[in-house]
């Protein structure tokens, strides 16, 4: 039977781990090469690395990042931020990376994601949303919209459309980010993340708002999450990735628990 | 010398970094004659079936390859390489290599709740002894990622075994080659330990 994964997501700005509130207000916490190898010594399924620097004349950086990452860490990494062509793909996929995330580029561009799944396969194609809820008595059908630019930028896209477009054009795996529970560790947004995971048939990834076990324990479950993704609860020590796998376990959800 | 074959199938330097970390030098190549002449190949690859024989046949490298299977060289397939190591994939009506009877079938899940591709962590079984399998135990998860999988002719041929709604044969394995579905360079320690164990093996299966 299939694990469910959890997965640690690194917000890297400038070479260095950053954690925002949601979504500003960011600051440097550490080194992101340091913390990943942390990580996956303590039983990590999976890792992401999010590039927030805002400078393109910095990007080489991440890719040093990515290398380092990946001559250590032998796990499935998975890295976006600004990712607008195949090109930029193909570089983090020859600096270490397996999977690429696209998220604003392809809303603006829904092509890319078919691009870049005829050119990398489209298990290695993850489509990142950022999802605002606003209600159904909006422009949005189901109630959800997507936003880009890091959330600040509104762009009357329904989620729910989208995700079930994004499948269409190849993506193999969907990353569910809820803008509004990011960074507020009070929980997924659970009803999100299961209208979108029983709408498609590729894998969802749960992301924004853990900062209990029960949340990963709810998303996994209620939620039909295929993934959880952590990062605050676990970047500032409050817990730790084998204890949360344990604690999982605990409660009988099938986690991969020897690393 | 060991060599990984490249033939435009994925990310071959993750493979070629996680031989590294367990002291196994591999080259990266795409010349025929000298993945017929290595000492140990590494046959990876991720992507669909078409395009990779398609590539393969274009650098003379499915020969090759049969060379190394003939006389006696330790091949290791992972995931893509050990599809088109069998007769036939149903992945755009493919015919592959044919190392060994069988073919490769696209999972059909009753389970409506079950993703594909079969994506992440899970068990595998061992069924039958193998030089490359002593450091797994029962209960060890291995990192998978495929939307098709093998269906091999003989029993003989399957050494572990893998669980998603049906049962389905993970890793294969005849005289000196051996296959597995799953990404051992994916998958933390007990991958590397496999790989290792790859790094020494004679070519025997017992």
């Amino acid at each position: 039977m299939l694990s469910k994964r959890l997965i640690a997501c690194l917000d890297v700005r400038d070479g260095k781990l950053a954690k925002s509130v949601r979504f500003v207000d960011t600051k440097d916490i550490g080194d992101p090469v340091q913390k990943a190898r942390e990580y996956y010594e303590d039983g990590l399924d999976e890792l992401v690395f999010y590039d927030i620097t805002a400078s393109s004349d910095k990007r080489r950086i991440m890719l040093d990042v990515v290398e380092s990452v990946a001559e250590q860490v032998f796990i499935p990494l998975s890295v976006g931020g600004g990712v607008r062509s195949v090109a930029d793909a193909t570089d983090l996929r020859l600096a270490g990376a397996e999977k690429i995330n696209v998220n604003t580029a392809a809303v603006e561009r829904p092509e890319l994601i078919a691009e870049c799944a005829n050119s990398i396969g489209n298990q290695n194609v993850v489509l990142s949303m950022d999802i605002k809820a606003v209600g159904t008595d909006s422009p949005c059908p189901s109630g959800y919209e997507i936003v880009i630019h890091g959330g600040r930028t509104r762009t009357g896209k329904d989620a729910l459309a989208w995700a079930l477009e994004g499948e269409r054009l190849g993506a193999g795996e969907l990353v569910v980010n809820s803008i509004d529970a990011d960074g507020t560790r009070e929980g997924y947004a659970r009803e999100l993340t299961r209208m979108l995971s029983e709408a498609v048939r590729i894998p969802v990834i749960a992301s924004g708002g853990a900062g209990k076990p029960e949340h990963l324990y709810d998303v996994l479950t209620k939620g039909k999450a295929d993934a959880a993704l952590v990062a605050s609860m676990v970047h500032y020590g409050d817990y730790r990735i084998s204890e949360l796998k344990a604690y999982l376990h605990r409660r009988d959800i099938k986690v991969r628990m020897n690393w | 010398m060991t060599v990984i074959i490249d033939y435009d199938a994925g990310n071959l330097r993750s493979v070629q970094r996680a031989c590294a970390e367990v002291g196994l030098s591999a080259r990266i190549t795409n010349d025929a004659s000298t993945v017929a002449h290595a000492d140990r190949v590494i046959f990876p690859g991720v992507g669909a079936a078409g395009p990779a024989m398609k590539s393969l046949r274009a650098n003379g490298l499915d020969v090759a390859l049969r060379h190394a299977f003939d006389a006696g060289t330790p091949v290791l397939g992972i995931c893509l390489g050990l599809q088109i190591s069998l007769d036939h994939s149903e992945e755009g009506d493919t015919a592959t290599l044919g190392l060994i009877e069988g073919r490769v079938v696209r999972f059909r899940l009753d389970d409506p709740s079950l993703k594909i591709p079969h994506m992440g962590w899970n068990e595998v079984t061992v069924v039958r002894p193998h030089p490359l399998l002593r450091t797994v135990a029962p209960g060890a998860e291995f990192y998978f990622v495929h939307g098709y999988y093998p269906d091999p002719t003989h029993r003989s041929d399957v050494y572990a075994e893998t669980q998603y709604e049906r049962t389905f044969a993970c890793a294969l394995g005849r005289a000196n080659y051996f296959a597995t579905q799953f990404h051992l360079e994916k998958s933390g320690r007990v991958g590397l330990e496999m790989l290792a164990s790859f790094a020494t093996w004679d070519g025997r299966p017992c």
